[in-house]
């Protein structure tokens, strides 16, 4: 291949090719293939979903009401997003107003998916990028305590709990069973931590995984499980009943100060535990401010979340602004509207499904999924053992989506910027701080690390925001509003023969959307456009890369066959590719079986 | 050296008492006789973790989340204590080769020693490659992984039935694992996802115990699902009672009434959600005001609306009766008695077992 030129990248596959399938540490099945030239530099980066699920011709012919139920399990991740997400783009479509409870009430519960979300992402997905395991044997648990205690007053910071701490894992690592953590890339040169913070972050990482399950027992209050918690069209299906008879079999007292509780120690828990260590992590590791940005400078897009007003998506209401930022001018953020077909299209070029004219995108109202399974010329392997894929035809699960025909990225970075853009005092200040302390450049927030310390910022935002929003439920009730589901529009007869609608989210990865068309009370045709697939997607009719390909690009890798540097910005993406990847031809034809022996 | 499950105890401040003692317990729960508990003992002291190898097809990883969301035991103490959780794409540190080799590395250094938990499902369709990681088909390294495991666990409603992905028409061609594992018993745990605590439950029974749980001839552990949600659901008495939420957020939803003409498929599920609960016991979807949707019942997503009242299903022929009694008990609060009765008569009427769309064992008529 020649070398591409494309959005100011250039891409030259001529170099040594690396392959990284699995990647770990994220949800669903990805696959990265990139080249590197004769200094290691990635010069190439071929993005892959490895894998296909289809769900929405299974939603065909469905009750709309029931959609979020089967949308929900898109992803048990970010679980409840898309459940959100299709209630709202039910109500849109027939029109359904919600009570002020019911907005509140789902907007606690999300705030709260962000909290344990991007918690478990730093911790249990990221971290391990960053932080050195068994490096941890080695540091001094006095001044492990002396460290964690110049950071924050979180009380767990003895000595002794640190020695603890250390002889456990000692004790672990001398079993030889080393689990999760076995044939890990302990000792590479990339990593930078002193062994006490290592210790300490090992620690955290404990922590973390015994508070997370603690979080999402709200969703538990709300909606009876996590994963996976029950949402209703027209509202939420948790009754409210502070004082009449029944009331223990509802939303009561004690269920509020339970969900009170919690959330007075996830912001505990994040304030004094995961932005500390973010902080301290990424001190450590500022060449990272330069490294992996990729589109973030260019191209970012957020469809706006939490409305802090019942019904209205205007950004007078999203506590998170909804707009699109191009070509890196943050002096003009551009109105989004989910339903105008010459904004949002998704391209198959390299993809693979089949489209009638694949140079064009379509809006998902219009949109076409049939598969297509077919591998270029210079595919190394076979159909059915891929060694290396051939990037110059179709080569992913993953569709294309553009704005306006470019790539955007999307995620908490891209929120973070638009709000900043915005000039929202609650997303500059806090950026312009982190910025102080780490005493980097604006600039510094387009790369691996500003995408990672963005979540942590939306973190602790989140985590408050959950403080607000059950203030919000205390007044209502105060007052005397109960209310949590309309269920005027309930029964089916009451619908009109053929209606349409879309629904918003952001969900912890970025801008999602749902589109449905409901014709005879039954669902016609639904579409999803979710984060991963603006990311993770391939390349386009003219060649333009995307948000993972784009930030790979120019990294320098310290040993190519211990892809560290890979998984770092990857990770710094949160990848979800069971959401990418759900899509499924509208006939849902059956296709070649394997045989079973 | 490997530290033994005994090491594990000892180290979280178990006294060899009380680990003796728990040995007992151990033995007198699984019915053995008070002599095997030091054979119990001594089995734990001197074994090495078991390793388990977590696969993951079509998915969508709710059961991973649900499973570190254990808290008795915790996630951590299960993966690092318990057992050796030496393979899962979703949080080792390892990728690509190195993930790929830690998984081959067990199968040859524990072959026959090994459990193998699987979390969603195989697609068939297109060569397999629906689902490939490694660039092959997910089915062959299911297959390969198989081949020298101890023992198998379908995690989930994807590895047990084929759950929402071989909803119709099922595009893909995904299948329950036990259509490409014929060779061996698999232990189901359905659910989408499964309850956090009784993931654990089972992966630490068959790791301590070395066996498998009793199963149920749909190969689910009797001890989580032989009865229904209904059976053992608190708004139960409502149910007997005649008092059902009519509509979203009505008086009987605010007094917590039995949500059977909203839809709840409590009385034809088998799982443990209305006794263990969910998330450390905090609610269950009936306690927090949706009916059940059935989520561990092989084909949940092809039984009607999850709002349809369970009408169609066949020896479940109370929905008329269930209406009048309601009716009843709005008008008039003193007929509650007789319409418990009444229910209480079509119940016994109905409870042969037979049509139910289960075909478990009940545990009560």
């Amino acid at each position: 291949m020649a070398v591409i030129e494309t959005q100011g990248f250039k891409l030259d596959n001529s170099g040594k090719r690396i392959v990284v399938d699995p990647v770990t540490r994220i949800e669903g099945h990805l696959r990265v293939e990139v080249n590197v030239d004769d200094k290691n530099v990635i010069r190439n980066a071929v993005s892959t979903g490895t894998m296909w699920r289809g769900l929405e011709v299974i939603l065909k012919g469905r009750d709309p009401r029931d959609a979020w139920a089967f949308v929900e399990r898109i992803c048990g991740v970010c679980t409840g997003v898309h459940a959100l997400t299709s209630v709202r783009t039910v109500e849109d479509a027939l029109k359904i107003k919600i009570p002020d409870n019911a907005n509140i009430i789902r907007n606690l519960m999300h705030a709260t998916l962000y909290a344990q979300d991007h918690l478990v992402h730093f911790y249990h997905l990221h971290a391990l990028d960053w932080v050195d395991v068994v490096s941890a044997l080695k540091a001094d648990p006095k001044k492990t305590s002396e460290l964690a205690q110049s950071i924050s007053s979180w009380p767990l910071s003895s000595p002794g709990y640190f020695r603890d701490l250390q002889a456990r894992l000692a004790k672990f690592v001398e079993s030889g069973q080393l689990g999760p953590f076995r044939n890990g890339y302990w000792g590479h040169p990339a990593y930078k931590l002193p062994a006490e913070a290592n210790l300490m972050a090992v620690a955290h990482y404990l922590e973390a995984l015994d508070f997370q399950k603690e979080i999402v027992k709200i969703q538990t209050v709300f909606g009876g499980k996590n994963p996976h918690p029950n949402w209703l069209v027209g509202g939420v299906p948790c009754s409210i009943n502070l004082d009449a008879t029944g009331a223990v079999g509802a939303i009561n007292m004690e269920r509020l100060n339970l969900v009170s509780k919690i959330i007075d120690d996830t912001i505990d828990f994040i304030d004094k535990v995961y932005v500390p260590d973010l902080l301290a992590i990424a001190s450590f590791y500022k060449d990272w401010a330069a490294i992996g940005g990729g589109l973030a400078s260019q191209n970012l897009l957020a469809y706006g979340e939490f409305p802090d007003i019942a019904n209205d998506d205007s950004n007078n209401s999203l506590l998170m602004p909804r707009g699109a930022i191009v070509g890196g001018n943050l002096k003009e953020v551009q109105p989004v509207d989910l339903k105008d077909t010459a904004q949002i299209q998704e391209f198959v070029t390299h993809s693979w499904y089949r489209y009638g004219d694949e140079s064009k995108g379509l809006h998902p109202f219009d949109g076409v999924t049939e598969p297509n399974f077919a591998l270029g010329a210079a595919t190394k392997g076979s159909k059915t053992a891929i060694d290396s894929l051939d990037e110059s035809a179709k080569y992913s699960w993953i569709k294309s989506p553009r704005w306006r025909g470019q790539p955007m990225e999307v995620g908490p970075l891209a929120r973070y910027v638009i709000g900043y853009a915005m000039g929202r005092p609650e997303f500059k200040e806090p950026v312009d701080k982190v910025l102080k302390t780490l005493d980097v450049p604006l600039t510094a927030l387009f790369s691996t690390l500003g995408r990672t310390a963005a979540r942590g910022l939306e973190c602790s935002w989140a985590a408050h925001r959950m403080r607000h929003f059950f203030d919000k439920l205390m007044a209502n009730l105060k007052a005397g509003n109960f209310a949590t589901a309309n269920v005027e529009l309930w029964e089916p007869r009451s619908w009109p023969a053929q209606a349409q609608g879309a629904g918003y989210c952001e969900a912890p990865r970025g801008a999602l959307g749902h589109w449905i068309r409901i014709k005879d009370t039954k669902i016609d045709n639904y579409q999803c456009v979710v984060p991963t697939t603006w990311n993770a997607g391939p390349r386009d009719a003219k060649n333009q890369i995307g948000a993972y390909e784009a930030a790979l690009l120019n990294t320098p890798m310290a040993k190519p066959d211990q892809p560290l540097e890979i998984l770092r910005t990857l990770h710094s993406f949160d990848p979800c590719l069971a959401c990418a990847t759900h899509v499924i031809s509208p006939a849902g034809e059956e296709l070649t079986r394997v045989t079973v022996r | 050296m490997s530290e033994t499950f005994y090491d594990v105890m000892r180290r979280q401040g178990i006294t060899r008492r009380s680990y003796l003692k728990f040995c007992s317990l151990t033995a007198a729960s699984l019915g053995l006789s008070p002599l095997m508990a030091p054979r119990i003992a001594q089995a734990l002291e001197t074994k090495p973790r078991t390793p388990v190898l977590w696969l993951h097809g079509l998915e969508c990883t709710c059961c991973t989340e649900s499973f570190i969301r254990s808290a008795h035991p915790l996630a951590k103490d299960v993966v690092l204590s318990m057992v050796s959780l030496d393979y899962d794409d979703t949080i080792m540190a390892a990728a690509g080769h190195q993930a790929e080799a830690a998984m081959q590395q067990v199968i040859t250094d524990y072959k026959g020693n090994y459990i193998l938990a699987v979390e969603g499902n195989p697609p068939l369709g297109e060569d397999g490659m629906y689902c490939m990681p490694g660039g092959r088909p997910f089915v062959e390294k299911l297959k390969h992984a198989a081949r020298d495991a101890k023992a198998i666990i379908a995690w989930g409603s994807c590895a047990s039935w084929g759950c929402v992905q071989a909803a119709r028409p099922n595009p893909t061609t995904a299948v329950p694992i036990d259509k490409v594992i014929t060779d061996k018993p698999i232990v189901k745990v359905p659910g989408c996802p499964p309850i956090a605590e009784v993931m654990t439950a089972v992966i630490t029974y068959v790791a301590l115990f070395d066996r498998i749980p009793e199963l149920d001839r749909q190969g689910r552990p009797k001890m989580f699902y032989s009865q229904r949600v209904h059976d053992k659901c608190y708004r139960r008495p409502h149910f007997d009672a005649g008092q059902f939420v009519e509509k979203w957020d009505d008086e009987g939803a605010k007094a917590g009434w039995c949500l059977y003409k909203v839809g709840c498929k409590g009385p034809t599920t088998y799982n443990a959600c209305s006794t263990t609960r969910w998330n450390d016991g905090v609610s269950f979807p009936i306690g927090s005001g949706h009916g059940c949707i059935g989520c561990s019942e092989d084909g949940f997503w092809d039984k009607g609306s999850f709002y349809d009242r369970l009408s169609g299903i066949k020896g479940f022929g109370i929905e008329a009766n269930a209406d009048q009694i309601g009716l009843a008990v709005l008008g008039v609060t003193g007929a509650a008695v007789a319409a418990h009765a009444a229910v209480s008569a079509i119940k016994r009427g109905a409870g042969g077992g037979k049509g139910e769309s289960a075909p478990s064992e009940r545990q009560e008529g």
